[in-house]
């Protein structure tokens, strides 16, 4: 069949489920949907419908980004309005069929936005609400709205044109589109794909491998997991655009065994594209053969290190090694391999479809096209979400996000997950771009966002990703392998309140020192999130160890309870209530903490009565006898 | 001969052969760069880290990893090399069982040789956390004992059993600071494929892989092996005059300093109190001690009982061949018949 044919039936199919004659009802269920109770959401329409006769559709769909909303459910009535609705449970199903679906009543309280042209008195259009004013999502486009399982409607939106289109080019055209359009890695290191691919392509050999890293292991990261449940087309028609680019006839997808729905969703599509003729022997009809293949990955952190990703798929331990020679000149088994993250090759034929200028139109002068972020922690709305790169830390944590939760105040954002940096309220306009990141201390990374209030301790921040990256090296180089472990022991010492005057120094010089001799990645960015903390938060730090204080709070070594004598009228209930009997004190008489028995658990604060509100935490040790 | 490189290695011109790495270049030309897991018989690994240098006042990188290039201008040394070289060597002692004069490596080790150019800042080191408790020491061999709280993981044992050996016995097994070399499934060595050849053994760069029941010898004899046909170079090593020790002779050519279990551990049977040093003649049933006039004389006798191809010899591979020779020659000439065989394998 030729391509035109393909996309005329698919888009066929896709405009007979929109403007079907049935109410359809697009359930979004990629694991975070799940894991919120999409399914069983999915199941009281299903019951209600049956129950009532009524014809439905229903549609399962990837994730549209509102973590904070989830489970999502568009329902669109024929000829209706889309409505998007937000933390729907069952209950709600059911009110939503009775309401909505039986009568007219489009229920606008539990409406998210509505989406596309509709407008419903009392809902808000869904682009325009803050969430998604300011986000620009051209890579998660698909996701939310078309059925990952259905490769037409992956075709009706415009899907594997971008392959037909490349076929038609040659393939040194191809490297210059994509050099072009400026894109950047989109796995952390920001290196320009372009010159990757030329690379690639002019690296002599027939045997050539091309090769995605979908191991996405940065705690706190989903942005691939995402894509792939939700667009897994994107990224198998990226591959094949690059496998006919620089001549490879294989190419492995290596994703994580802890991704079943995304594996699943990845196998599913591979055969359905091969049955379309986009994949395995003479694509669309021409000369080029490809094949791709899941790899799964047994859950290392460092197997997303290219070189170490490649022995895995070897056989081998995932352990990296000394680069040069770099993948693109001796990559899988020896042969030049082409190596991308998800995001990168998912880019490719909207590139290729709309042009390298479309894309190099978006963002800054050296970071191109969208960035895309798992905005987590102390923020008001959480979520995935893609923005065009340049836009300030400020306008995605509080625009998009709606600022920091609970009305805490701002304190830090860690970019970067376990290699990235913490970064103080001072670099709040830092606008989103590889460079700026890396300025300021930190990096873009493969887009995990956290954002920390007051009551978050910095040292404890730097002492949990080091816990991290300490237990995640290989064990291969010296520094990495002994060297975060040995930082992390002072973390934890300065954290117990057992910091010692020359600790920072130290950890800086060790930090240093890690950083300029680790083999990989891993190494050479582990002490990030303590030398961006010590650089902005050296205060939190000198608290710590000189004042014997954690001034947030958190750390239990380092805080102190106290029963304030002008408030405490004697009631009993926390002396009764501390598991260690430290606090003593007659009936009416005030009540005194014995701070040496005191374990710090905070339980007389929790059971003090809300009337009297006697007990406070300070930070800082209270000597025995102090009050 | 292979094509000439010239470089310049901290100021000084020097000659290295196209296809060396900056570090064996500079070791080849008396410049030490300090290291633990280069051997010139492997593959770099790159995982020590210590050998690094500045390369044309710019990069630093790792000399075990740096192809010769015409021209290069190497820097062995500098402020910040040495300070991230005294780190690492801190990390590595901080982890190190560093009870040195109960080590049979102490005075040959390499990472003694690393503390004694790089040298260290104490009060840092007293800093670190060193490890409190011992793991397990795996004497599963016969032969060697692998004590992990010397090991430095430099890989050399895993790349030497499968560069060298081929057994492919041993490797890396658990993460991070838990790393350490093992058999498959992290099982003793005992259960893994490991052949016993010692290779791994004499490549440990510190003392981690030992020979059980070593002693140093006072001298060494030049020798061939006597096991098997192979002929390998041998020197035996002699104290109090007794066979203590077997080192391979990378000068043999027929083994390259390579030897297997028996040539290498098989020696202590020349000491053993049961080996047979004088002739026994069976007397009414029992093995009676005679000189060796006693028992040639015998075989005279009962030789000359046996002309022709009623006779035969067999031949022990671990006769020398002159002594192969002989034996043939007799069978042959004295004996008068063909049937002669040998043992060519053990
Ligand atoms: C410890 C470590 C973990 C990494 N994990 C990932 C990962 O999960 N996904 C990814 O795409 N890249 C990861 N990378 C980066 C890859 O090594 C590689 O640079 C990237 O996949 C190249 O693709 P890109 O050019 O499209 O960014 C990691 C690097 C290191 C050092
Ligand atoms: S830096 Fe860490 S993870 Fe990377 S090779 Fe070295 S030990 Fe392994
Ligand atoms: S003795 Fe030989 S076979 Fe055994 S682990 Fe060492 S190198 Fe491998
Ligand atoms: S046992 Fe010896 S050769 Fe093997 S890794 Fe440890 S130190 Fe290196
Ligand atoms: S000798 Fe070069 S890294 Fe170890």
């Amino acid at each position: 069949m030729k391509f035109s044919d393909i996309k005329k039936s698919a888009e066929d199919e896709w405009h007979a489920l929109q403007q079907g004659n049935v109410p359809l009802i697009v359930i979004g269920a990629a694991t975070c949907g799940r894991s919120a109770g999409a399914l069983g959401v999915k199941k009281t329409f299903e019951e209600e419908f049956q129950n009532r006769g009524i014809q439905a559709e229903i549609v399962e769909v990837g994730c549209l980004g509102p973590c904070y909303a989830e489970p999502l459910v568009n329902i669109i009535k024929p000829g209706g309005p889309n409505i998007l609705y937000k933390n729907v449970t069952g209950k709600i199903a059911v009110e939503l069929v009775e309401n909505y679906i039986v009568n007219d009543n489009p229920l606008p309280e539990y409406a998210l936005g509505t989406l596309g042209d509709s407008k419903v008195d009392g809902i808000p259009v869904l682009m325009e609400t803050p969430f998604f004013k300011s986000q620009a999502r051209e890579l998660f486009r698909n996701s939310g709205f078309i059925d990952p399982t259905n490769i037409n409607h992956y075709i009706a939106n415009g899907g594997y044109s971008g392959l037909a289109k490349a076929l038609e080019m040659e393939p040194a055209k191809v490297v210059e589109e994509i050099k072009a359009s400026g894109l950047r890695g989109r796995g952390g290191g920001g290196f320009p794909t372009g010159m990757k691919w030329e690379f690639c392509f002019n690296a002599p050999g027939d045997e050539k491998y091309v090769i995605c890293n979908a191991d996405e292991g940065d705690p706190g990261a989903f942005m691939d997991r995402s894509l792939l449940e939700s667009d897994p087309h994107a990224l198998i028609e990226g591959m094949t655009i690059a496998g006919y680019t620089i001549g490879a006839g294989k190419g492995y997808i290596y994703c994580r065994a802890e991704y079943p729905l995304a594996v699943k969703r990845l196998r599913n599509a591979i055969a359905q594209s091969k049955e379309k003729g986009f994949l395995g022997e003479n694509i669309l009809g021409g000369k080029f053969n490809f094949d791709l293949e899941v790899f799964l990955g047994a859950g290392a952190f460092v197997c997303g290190e290219e070189t170490a990703l490649i022995a895995s798929i070897e056989g081998g331990r995932g352990m990296p090694r000394h680069r040069p020679p770099f993948p693109a000149q001796s990559g899988l088994r020896g042969k030049p391999t082409l190596l991308n993250n998800v995001k990168t090759y998912s880019y490719v034929p909207k590139i290729i479809n709309r042009g390298a200028d479309w894309f190099a139109g978006i963002g800054t002068e050296k970071s191109k096209g969208t960035a895309v972020f798992a905005l987590t922690g102390k923020v008001t709305n959480c979520g995935l979400i893609e923005v065009p790169m340049g836009i300030s830390l400020r306008e995605i944590i509080y625009d998009i996000g709606g600022g920091v939760s609970d009305g805490g105040e701002f304190k830090a954002v860690q970019t970067g997950g376990p290699s990235g940096g913490c970064l103080p309220a001072s670099h709040l306009d830092t606008p989103i771009d590889y460079d700026s990141l890396r300025a300021a201390g930190s990096i873009m990374g493969s887009g995990g966002m956290v954002v920390m209030d007051q009551g978050t301790c910095m040292v404890d921040v730097a002492r949990y990703f080091l816990d991290f990256t300490q237990k995640e090296t290989c064990g291969e180089c010296v520094p990495c392998r002994l060297g975060t472990k040995q930082m992390l022991n002072i973390l934890e010492e300065i954290t117990e309140g057992k910091g010692k005057p020359e600790d920072v120094d130290q950890l800086v010089e060790m930090g240093e020192a890690i950083k300029k001799a680790s083999l990989c990645g891993l190494g050479q960015t582990a002490p990030n999130p303590v030398l961006t903390t010590i650089r902005y938060f050296r205060e939190e730090y000198d608290a710590h160890i000189q004042n014997r204080s954690c001034p947030a709070l958190l750390c239990k070594e380092l805080i102190s309870f106290r029963i304030i004598p002008e408030k405490c009228t004697g009631c009993m209930i926390c002396a009764r209530a501390c598991p260690t009997d430290a606090i003593t004190g007659e009936k009416k008489q005030v009540h005194v903490i014995d701070q040496s028995k005191c374990i710090r658990c905070g339980v007389c604060l929790e059971k003090c009565p809300k009337n009297f509100l006697a007990v406070e935490c300070i930070a800082g040790q209270l000597s025995e006898g102090e009050q | 001969m292979k094509e000439k490189i010239n470089l310049t290695i901290n100021g000084r011109s020097v000659t290295a052969e196209k296809g060396m790495n900056v570090l064996e270049a500079s070791l080849r030309n008396n410049i030490y760069i300090p290291h633990l897991c280069f051997h010139a018989e492997l593959q770099p690994a790159g995982a020590c880290r210590l050998c690094m240098v500045e390369l044309d006042g710019q990069r630093t990188t790792i000399a075990c990893k740096t192809p010769v290039e015409e021209g290069m201008v190497v820097r062995t040394e500098s402020p910040e090399i040495s300070e991230t070289r005294k780190v690492a060597l801190e990390l590595l002692v901080a982890d190190h069982d560093t009870d040195c004069l109960n080590c049979v490596q102490n005075t040959k080790c390499a990472l003694q040789r690393v503390a004694d150019h790089v040298g260290m800042n104490l009060k840092r080191l007293q800093r670190l956390k060193f490890r409190e408790e011992k793991l397990p020491v795996d004497d599963s061999n016969p032969f060697f004992t692998f004590n992990p709280n010397r090991c430095v993981l430099c890989g050399i044992c895993v790349r030497t059993c499968s560069e060298v050996q081929g057994a492919e016995a041993i490797d890396f097994t658990n993460r991070g600071s838990e790393a350490i070399v093992a058999g498959f499934g992290a099982k003793p060595r005992i259960e893994s494929n490991c052949e016993s050849c010692g290779e791994c053994v004499v490549r440990c760069p510190v003392g981690a892989l030992t020979e059980k029941d070593y002693e140093r010898p006072t001298h060494q004899v030049r020798t061939v092996c006597s096991f098997c046909g192979c002929g390998c170079g041998l020197f035996l090593g002699v104290r109090d005059n007794r066979i203590v020790s077997a080192k391979g002779d990378i000068n043999s050519r027929a083994s390259q300093g390579r030897l297997c279990v028996k040539g290498r551990f098989g020696f202590r049977f020349v000491n053993h109190p049961e080996r047979l040093t004088s002739p026994l003649i069976k007397k009414d049933g029992e093995f009676v001690e005679a000189s060796w006039d006693e028992a040639l004389d015998l075989i005279v006798e009962k030789f000359s009982r046996f002309k022709g191809d009623q006779f035969a010899a067999i031949s022990s591979a671990k006769c020398t061949n002159e002594d192969n020779y002989l034996t043939q020659k007799f069978t042959r000439a004295v004996m008068g018949t063909n049937n002669i065989d040998h043992c060519a394998r053990l």
